[in-house]
């Protein structure tokens, strides 16, 4: 049984202006991955915790000490619209 | 027509003041050129990762522990997804679900009555870049396009979330206030909110009186200053109340204060909300926190602001005196302590810190920093004018000449000649010339004019020179004339 | 014999006995290159300037008697989703099209201070998401064993030019199976080690609790020497290892003598091509001959290790790229507004693989799916790690074979993605795991395709595995080069 999912909202939410017909081929091939990968959801997995990292480090911090930026013209030299030092984008439509 | 209950909660933002950027090494700075502190972790290039500032951790366990909060054994990191220009990543890293503190309060004064504030969480973010909207009024609504700058990009953000247990505005004013003054004496940031290093966010509701159930909360953010936070929050309420009262309906939406307009303002409303996804982020690694580096910290906490005012009330400091002196500057302050420990009278020393101590520093445009007047200097002047070496008026003298760094107090009082005559003798020397002189002025004193002392005194204190302690002058004259 | 089919260890030592310069080394691989780079397209840059540069300093160097290792003036060639300052890092995506990092990765560093000689930046799949190096923005890499077929991927660039001598040596990253795979279907050496091993900081980020970039070679003491120049701690990569990288050369020759072998039921079946069942049962004949221990091991998590990791990596990549929005590099494909900007740029920019995968992963963090995809994977993640973990007090290293199958035809499987992902069956789970595992050369099949097996052991346990890997390159006593590496120099 596919899994019936809103690609309109997700590709919203990652931000991706697809076509109709892009959308609709991609829920399609989602729907196979998931129904494939979703095997996973009948094992029994209680009493195991999510794997934070392969070797269970933790507590790897820096000191409070300054590093040199970088260098503000090799930066900007990428940026595809840049103003007085700024990157400058079009007006947002939502606040945050 | 019901009465209605505000309920009120407030989302603070403060910005630490540690010498590099939470989770990469660029300088912690503010002003300056755009874009000139970044590196490829603050500015989200390819391949950059992030590394966790232990001293911001360290303070934030600081904020927690001064506010009461369980400190989490272990707590991690978690990306928070969302879209923005000036997040360079599109994820914020942040906590969600196992923040570093939780379940704390703080006990705030509001119009002479102690509320208790609960603290439910706070945790460690990063800030995010700066949007500078060109266009009519700088305001999102009406830009052409967006500058941005990543100078502030990265620098550590602690978020602290209280429970709405604040029922006024004045009460939420007083909480943030109070607030401000824990994170100022932490030293852990230079919480201006002038300057953004502290912001404030209320999430507001009403509900009627009695009933248990919340009301439609609304966010309000763009409160720059707490008397604006204090109306803002009031002019919200009014307006939710105004609604319901002629029976709409609230939306749960986030609500901008406009200060000029004196009400806050609904924003272009958001598509949902928002799902930020999140999780743990696999490129940082778990935090634990152990007993032992809790109580370091615990044990190394400075006096907090409430304790002090407790401290001030125990020394026998009425309220609005214990307020004016907890809001002086620490260097008026510790004058204050070293004063007290040496001998001095509470009341009098706290009266001349908060009066003649702080005048005379604005007057001269002395830093609190620089002054040259100390405990023991403060000691020793009121002990003058309690023996009455000098007079009131005198000791105001001697403290400028104090704070010119001409001497200690007696040493001013001697070089200025402002000692007092308290030799009785003296005194009652001038008196017997005084009353000889002038046989009418005791006749009329016997006969009921008390007005008279007035003029007798002032010719003792002509006899003397003026050095004569008037206090004493009047004691002596009364007994002569009896 | 051209100097561009010397192993690493031997032009070390004809470079210190002046036989030949580093400059004779490049020109021999830059001549390769020339030769070939047409037909296989190995290389989206080739730093023709720099590598010059870089090889004249290291004989500059190496004559006034500076040493600055085993590498120094070595050709190699990195996958281009490592930043190298300078030079275009295109991660083979038209939304990174002519960037130029400001900064090196921290192995490119590590590199440079050995002394290194860039030749250039190989292909790969866009951000390393493919198993082909079909996935490419700008062409496809050929297997230079027969180019009518792919070279594997993610990384197939690197593999393709170490096979066929455009480099010595290279490096490419391995989220799933992405240095091994390509290696094992290009008849090289592909080694990915314990994760946190080799600091992450400056590889373009694909899956970052399984990422890791490590050395391919012609020869497993190559590989080991290209990664002993590039591993240890990071203080710039908090998942990096703290503690002391392992020592791996004194067991090195030992041989298999009294090693326990596992041997995985659940990576055999069906789906592996009937030569690679063969090669692989010779090879543990031989072992055993030679004193190895063969054990039947089952590890039932690795029946849904696929499955897992598709649930995790596509999450993890979704939150990675999102920094990809044309604000502050890169491609912009302009919009009335910020959000409309950021949604073509990215809908243009990423190939469909790349979005697939965004989506994905989008949808398996998404509100109400969270626990039940990606939260329950990273449980089972866990649990494998566990089954592992017990298995190895029973094994000391786990052998398979690296792919089911040998390398397949071009357009044979990017119809499918499904199919496609089934190439990875078994090297998934040392991604997983964040466990050692490395690929060895063995043998070819009936049309000369190059098979691969792979040796797999705990964390940390690199000197065991290359050990192992030692023994079954001298058993397998593969020297087969394609016959583009005939070319005349």
């Amino acid at each position: 049984m596919p899994i019936e999912i809103d690609i309109v909202h997700v590709a919203r939410l990652a931000r991706l202006a697809l076509t109709p017909e892009e959308l609709e081929r991609y829920r399609t091939q989602l729907g196979v991955i998931l129904d494939h990968a979703a095997r996973v959801q009948a094992v029994d997995t209680t009493g195991f915790a999510p794997t934070a990292h392969p070797l269970g480090l933790t507590n790897t911090f820096r000191t409070d000490e300054v590093r040199s930026p970088l260098d503000r013209e090799e930066v900007l030299s990428q940026g595809p619209l840049v103003r007085d030092g700024y990157f400058e984008v079009p007006p947002a439509l939502e606040g945050t | 027509m019901s009465t209605w209950e505000p309920v009120i909660g407030i989302e603070v933002h403060v910005e630490l003041r540690t010498i590099s950027k939470m989770f990469c090494g660029c300088p912690v700075s503010f002003g300056g050129e755009p874009n000139t502190a970044i590196c490829p972790t603050c500015l989200g290039l390819p391949g950059a990762l992030p590394v966790t500032n232990g001293t911001a951790i360290e303070w934030l366990a600081r904020i927690g522990l001064a506010l009461h909060c369980r400190i989490a054994p272990s707590s991690v990191f978690h990306r928070k997804n969302y879209f923005y220009a000036d997040l360079p990543k599109n994820y914020q890293i942040s906590q969600f679900d196992l923040p570093v503190c939780t379940d704390g309060w703080l006990e705030v004064t509001v119009d002479g009555e102690e509320i208790r504030v609960g603290i439910e969480r706070a945790h460690m973010e990063e800030d995010t870049g700066k949007s500078l909207h060109q266009g009519l009024g700088g305001r999102i609504h009406s830009a052409t396009s967006t500058l941005l700058d990543f100078n502030r990009s990265g620098v550590p953000l602690v978020e602290i979330v209280s429970r709405p247990d604040l029922r006024s505005a004045a009460q939420a004013r007083a909480y943030a206030q109070d607030l401000r003054a824990v994170v100022a004496e932490l030293g852990v940031s230079d919480a201006r909110m002038e300057e953004g290093s502290i912001r404030f966010d209320a999430n507001v509701s009403v509900r009627p009186t009695g009933q248990e159930e919340f009301g439609t909360k609304v966010e309000i953010k763009n409160m720059n200053s707490f008397r604006s936070l204090e109306r803002a929050i009031a002019s919200e309420i009014e307006r939710q109340i105004a609604v319901l009262e002629t029976g709409g309906v609230l939306t749960q939406e986030t609500r901008h204060w406009d200060e000029e307009a004196g009400a806050t303002q609904g924003m272009r409303s958001k598509e949902g909300s928002s799902d930020y996804r999140y999780f743990t982020d696999p490129d940082l690694t778990p935090m634990v926190m152990a007993p032992a580096t809790i109580d370091r910290l615990k044990a190394d906490l400075p006096e907090l602001p409430a304790d002090r005012r407790g401290r001030y009330s125990h020394l026998g400091l009425e309220s609005h005196l214990v307020n004016v002196l907890s809001s002086s500057e620490s260097g008026l302050r510790r004058v204050f302590d070293d004063a007290v420990a040496l001998g001095a009278d509470p009341v009098m020393a706290a009266n001349w810190i908060t009066g003649e101590v702080t005048a005379a520093l604005r007057r001269t445009e002395t830093a609190t920093d620089d002054m040259l007047f100390t405990g023991p200097d403060l000691t020793g002047l009121l002990k003058m004018v309690s023996e009455g070496a000098v007079s009131s008026s005198a000791a105001k003298e001697v403290l400028t000449g104090v704070m010119a760094g001409e001497g200690t107090p007696a040493a001013v009082a001697q070089a200025r000649d402002l000692i007092q005559v308290s030799d009785e003798g003296q005194i009652n020397a001038a008196v017997d010339e005084v009353l000889g002189a002038n046989p009418d002025a005791i006749v009329r004193f016997r006969g009921g004019e008390e007005k008279v002392i007035g003029f007798l005194v002032g010719q003792v204190m002509k006899a003397t020179g003026g050095k004569a302690d008037p206090k004493l002058v009047n004691s002596l004259l009364r007994q002569a004339l009896s | 014999m051209s100097l561009a089919d010397l192993t690493i260890v031997e032009a070390g030592v004809r470079l210190r006995s002046g036989e030949a310069s580093s400059v004779d080394l490049l020109n021999a691989v830059i001549e390769r290159a020339s030769f070939t780079e047409a037909q296989l397209h190995c290389y989206l840059t080739i730093d023709h300037e720099g590598a010059r540069r870089a090889a004249e300093t290291a004989d500059r160097e190496m004559a006034a008697g500076t040493d600055r290792g085993l590498l120094h003036g070595i050709p190699l060639a990195l996958k281009d989703n490592f930043c190298t300052r300078g030079l275009a890092t295109t991660c083979s995506s038209q939304i990174l099209a002519g960037y130029v990092p400001p900064y090196d990765a921290t192995v490119v560093s590590r590199l440079r201070s050995g002394g290194v000689v860039i030749v250039g930046k190989t292909n790969l799949d866009e951000f390393a998401m493919g198993s082909s190096t079909e996935n490419s923005a700008f062409g496809p890499t050929r297997n230079p064993w027969d180019p009518e077929r792919v070279p594997g991927g993610s990384s197939g660039g690197s593999a393709a030019a170490v096979a066929v001598g455009s480099a010595l040596g290279g490096f490419g990253s391995d989220t799933g199976g992405s240095i091994r795979q390509p290696a094992s279907l290009c008849g090289v050496v592909g080694f990915k080690p314990t994760y946190g091993l080799v600091s992450r900081y400056g590889l373009v980020a694909f899956a970052s609790s399984l990422d890791q970039i490590g050395p391919l070679a012609r020869t497993v003491e190559d590989a080991l020497t290209l990664f002993e120049a590039v591993a240890g701690h990071d203080p710039l990569d908090a998942t990096s290892f703290p503690g002391e990288v392992p020592e791996m050369r004194a067991g090195f020759e030992a041989g298999p003598r009294g090693i326990r072998v596992g041997v995985v039921k659940q990576l055999s079946g069906d789906g592996y091509e009937q030569p690679v069942a063969a090669a692989m049962s010779q090879m543990l004949d031989r072992l055993t001959n030679d004193g190895a221990e063969i054990v039947e091991v089952s590890l039932p998590t690795f029946d849904l290790a696929l499955s897992c990791y598709y649930l995790i990596a596509p999450a993890e990549a979704s939150a990675n790229l999102a920094r990809f929005d044309g604000v502050r590099y890169g491609l912009r494909v302009e919009g009335e507004t910020v959000e409309e900007m950021m949604a073509r740029t990215r809908a243009e920019g990423f190939g469909p693989e790349v979005i697939r995968r965004i989506l994905l992963g989008t949808y398996s963090l998404s509100a109400g799916y969270y626990d039940a995809f990606y939260g329950q994977a990273n449980r089972l993640r866990t649990k494998l790690i566990q089954e592992l973990d017990d298995i190895h007090r029973r094994v000391d290293v786990l052998i398979s074979p690296t792919s089911p199958t040998v390398a397949f035809e071009l357009g044979a499987r990017t119809q499918d993605p499904l199919a496609m992902y089934l190439s990875d069956v078994c090297t998934i789970p040392a991604d997983l795991a964040g466990t050692p595992a490395i690929s060895v050369p063995v043998g070819l099949d009936e049309r000369g395709l190059p098979i691969g097996l792979q040796v797999m052991a705990p964390p940390l346990g690199e000197p065991i595995m290359f050990r192992m890997a030692r023994a079954v390159e001298e058993r397998a006593g593969f020297g087969a080069r394609p016959s583009m590496a005939g070319t005349p120099s």
